[in-house]
């Protein structure tokens, strides 16, 4: 079936592949949202406890997530997992390192004998919850501001910059959309909470209104840096690519003629924003608990509306402010025509898993976790 | 610390591969072969609703879960490193070796993470078949990625199913059939699987061993104990049959391995296999210097392992470095010429190509064609490069090797004495099995220095060599990152170590009304 489509098809089909990936990430970065506010929201040890066991059954699933969008990139568009991990050394380091005192946290948090104290771990959680996130969404945007580098004649890349990789925190562009991916995980996070812990007791009630304040403040916090985002985006030039050379060339606000020129994407976009604003505003009614169902599929919808205006019409997805024609695009980076069919074969199992996921994720949460549940301490299934 | 100066990029990069891989490898085999072992307690925990086994399965379940963790932790550095260590390498081969690590990611991965969620915290949330289902579901996720990444590995130890780009230069996938279906992927993933259940075998055997000579928990640990021979015992079997596939297909693929781990310099008919020795630390190939200070060989040996023909003849390093004529063996200085001559060729073309210079370019292209499947060999500057270091590799097989034949003993031992049931008063051999997962482990990362070292200096057998595959870093940039691993790593295992001794000590739960006078901790 995808022997009949064109190689530009295929790579188009990829970068909508990846895309997706990366969106799921975005909304499943509600467990990085959860573990940054863990001090904020829950005051006391049950507190706690009912918050890490709810992220601890989700946060393999997140970080899973991330695993395969990192191997899709390579399968797919080899050279931008050669150009940006052996070029911006530092900032996927500084990610992977937070991500890797992530995956020990919940297991070994109130573990007896874990040698660094609950504390340690729980400051290893917020650190992959806010820098983490930061970073990633600083690597991110520079898919649209560009790096500097320069690839050989064998496709050899060499970083310009010292801080391989670091100097991308220094434009305040890829730090705001940072910041506000950070907030957003912060909402899609109290918003999850909200949903899977049964606040019925009394004892817990505080903490519901603590989370469903923080709804409210997160979000207004993330406004500013996605306006300044969203306006500096539509409004810069971007890296244009000449399909019948494949040259690249600054075009004065291409960002903002993609979205004219994809209106199916510019849709996506403003549903998904009103759909995270309308997640946090139904989370404003006591006891509701259905917001991350709005704001969760908005979160997807913007994270995937930013990198298919990053990919498609004719754009560099990875530019190089160096060398501009150095830079990176669906077609230039793809894996060979083979590969990609291999692959899309194999991505045929995908549905098959999101339905598995959420089939799953449906049974085990149909009961919320109570606090009898995560006081019970002698269990040995309890984070 | 002047050694350590001199190293170079590469070393460094090599040197936090080895790193990252081999503190993986300490939690990767646990959770191979405890999958299965958790799948089958939990099996007979359905069949036979006896609560006894649903003790014991979540006990080594919360075991397995804190293994599961760090191992999940220092993989991921892995993935990442394959771009940020050997960005040449992800270039250049990415378009084969990225595919597996995606289907790992699709097949295997989700499979395992999301069924952990339910195996783990879905005991009252989900029925018990469908609990169990969850059970072995995270056993077949953890080994189907284990499939994924040794088709991965075994690729770069046998490289089929592709072809060299010249205009991207880049090697391009062929057929993916042949790539996962490669003779070397198969005895690659069957024998690391099969002594992965060894390793969580002996695992089992330590903790119960303890348990027994502590007079804790006797049922739990004797009936683990029944469970983790059988299966250890069985997988004895196939880590033989896949050990002795796997050294035939080095003999066919990767000779200079076979010669180094054997100390093998000088190739005849009829070779002998060494069983144990003591290698001269002065010999080099080529010089007159004896190879063993002492050795116990048995004749005839080697041949018959690596070709299945007695009597046949098996090449040593210096065959393979210097050339054999009358064997018909070209020497690596041959293989450097022309791999010059290729990678010559192929920049006149790339020159060509750039001034549009079409008549050039395909002269070039077809002339390249020639000498194309030399072009790894362009890299290399002296023929002896090509020799991988041959104590290391030496040592480290006969080690997997020696231990390799005792865990079926071991296995066998433990068997035979619970189902005699006087297990609880063999002390020596409760003993002795308090070390036998540390054993495993040796022979396990062992195995893994035979693969990897054993394939030095090439990344890809014969197509693209270390010094290549690499990033253009600086040394001190991976300096760094390999002592901030290190640093990290280091905490974190001890961290588990000490997490795990605890859970242990505190053992299964103890089911209200049945303390018969264990000791509650």
């Amino acid at each position: 079936m995808f022997d009949t489509i064109s190689l530009a098809q295929l790579q188009q089909l990829w970068w909508l592949i990846i895309s997706v990936i990366g969106a799921f990430f975005v909304f499943l970065s509600f467990v990085q949202g959860g573990q940054s506010q863990l001090n904020a929201v829950a005051r006391n040890e049950l507190e706690k406890s009912l918050v890490i066991n709810s992220l601890g059954r989700k946060w393999e699933l997140t970080f899973t997530t991330l695993v395969l969008f990192g191997g899709a990139l390579f399968a797919a568009f080899p050279l931008f997992y050669a150009t940006s991990f052996g070029g911006a050394y530092w900032v996927w380091i500084a990610i992977l390192f937070t991500f890797v005192l992530q995956a020990v946290s919940f297991e070994f948090r109130k573990k007896p004998g874990n040698l660094l104290g609950a504390k340690t771990y729980e400051s290893f959680l917020f650190i992959n919850g806010t820098i983490g996130i930061l970073l990633l969404g600083i690597a991110l945007a520079t898919f649209f501001s560009g790096s500097s580098f320069q690839l050989d004649d064998y496709n050899h890349v060499l970083w310009q910059h010292p801080l391989l990789g670091l100097e991308a925190a220094l434009s305040f562009f890829n730090v705001s959309f940072g910041i506000f991916l950070v907030f957003l995980s912060r909402t899609l996070g109290a918003l999850y909470l909200l949903n899977n812990i049964d606040f019925r007791l009394q004892l817990v009630k505080d903490m519901e209104k603590r989370l469903r304040r923080s709804v409210t403040t997160n979000l207004a916090g993330s406004i500013p840096f996605l306006l300044f985002f969203m306006v500096s985006l539509t409004s810069r030039e971007g890296f244009a690519l000449n399909p019948e050379t494949g040259e690249i060339f600054m075009e004065s606000g291409k960002y903002m003629k993609n979205l004219q020129a994809m209106p199916g994407v510019l849709g996506m976009l403003a549903a998904g924003l009103l759909l995270v604003i309308l997640g946090a505003a139904v989370a404003r009614r006591p006891s509701n608990r259905s917001g991350i169902w709005f704001s969760g599929p908005g979160s997807i919808l913007v994270a995937l509306a930013l990198f298919l205006t990053a990919g498609f019409n004719n754009t560099a997805f990875y530019p190089s402010t160096f060398d501009i024609n150095s830079s990176l695009t669906i077609h230039n980076a793809s894996s060979s025509r083979y590969t990609l069919t291999a692959m899309g074969y194999i991505a045929l199992a995908v549905p098959l898993v999101i339905a598995y996921i959420a089939y799953f994720w449906r049974k085990m949460d149909r009961d919320k976790i109570t606090t009898g549940e995560v006081s019970d301490f002698s269990a040995k299934e309890i984070y | 610390m002047s050694e350590l100066q001199n190293l170079t990029m590469v070393d460094w990069a090599r040197a936090q591969f080895a790193l990252t891989a081999m503190y993986h490898w300490l939690f990767v085999p646990l959770t191979l072969g405890l999958s299965w072992l958790l799948a089958f307690f939990e099996t007979f925990y359905v069949k036979t609703g006896n609560e006894e086994w649903k003790r014991i399965t979540r006990f080594w379940m919360m075991l397995f879960g804190i293994n599961f963790a760090i191992g999940v932790a220092t993989g991921i550095i892995l993935e990442f490193e394959f771009g940020t260590n050997w960005s040449n390498y992800a270039w250049m081969v990415g378009d084969i070796f990225g595919a597996p690590l995606a289907a790992e990611g699709i097949f295997a991965f989700f499979l395992e993470a999301s069924f952990f969620a339910v195996m783990f915290f879905g005991w009252e949330r989900v029925s018990k078949r469908m609990h169990l289902f969850a059970t072995w579901m995270v056993a077949l996720g953890s080994n189907l990625s284990a499939l994924w990444i040794l088709v991965a590995n075994a690729w770069m130890q046998h490289p089929v199913g592709m072809a060299f780009n010249p205009d991207k230069a880049r090697f391009e996938m062929q057929n993916f059939w042949e790539v996962l279906l490669s003779p070397v992927a198969i005895s690659k993933f069957t024998h690391a699987t099969s002594s992965s259940f060894q390793v969580a075998a002996l695992f089992v055997l330590t903790v119960s061993s303890w348990f027994l000579l502590k007079g804790r928990h006797l049922e739990v640990a004797k009936k683990s104990i029944l469970v983790a021979a059988v299966f250890g015992l069985l997988s004895s079997v196939l880590v033989g049959i896949t050990g002795d596939e796997a050294a035939y297909a080095n003999a066919r693929n990767q000779p200079m391995k076979l010669a180094a781990f054997e100390g093998h310099y000088d190739g005849e008919e009829s070779s002998g296999l060494v069983l144990a020795g003591i290698l001269n630390p002065e010999k080099r190939p080529g010089d007159e210097n004896v190879p063993f200070l002492y050795k116990l060989k048995i004749p005839g040996l080697l041949s018959l392992l690596a070709n299945r023909e007695p009597g046949s003849f098996v090449p040593g390093i210096n065959d393979l470095v210097y050339g054999n004529s009358s064997r018909n063996i070209a020497g690596i200085d041959k293989k450097i010429e022309k791999g010059k001559i290729a990678l010559e060729l192929l920049s006149q073309y790339k020159t060509a190509k750039k001034e549009r210079n079409e008549a050039r370019a395909t002269m070039a292209l077809a002339n390249f064609k020639n000498y194309e499947q030399y072009l790894g060999f362009g890299y290399l500057q002296k023929a002896e490069e090509a020799v991988p270091p041959v104590a290391l590799t030496f040592y480290s097989f006969h080690i997997m090797v020696a231990l390799g034949v005792l865990f079926p003993f071991i296995f066998l031992f433990f068997l035979f004495f619970t189902y005699k049931n006087t297990i609880a008063r063999k002390k020596w051999l409760l003993r002795f099995g308090l070390l036998s997962v540390f054993l495993g482990y040796l022979a396990s990362q062992a195995g893994w220095i035979v693969a990897e070292v054993g394939r030095q200096p090439w990344t890809i057998q014969n197509i693209l060599p270390v010094s290549v595959a690499r990033s253009n870093l600086t040394t001190g940039t991976v300096q760094s990152t390999f002592f901030l691993f290190l640093f990290l790593f280091t905490v974190l295992l001890i961290a588990e170590i000490r997490i795990m001794l605890k859970q242990i000590q505190i053992g299964p739960e103890t089911p209200r009304g049945q303390q018969k006078g264990e000791p509650h901790v």
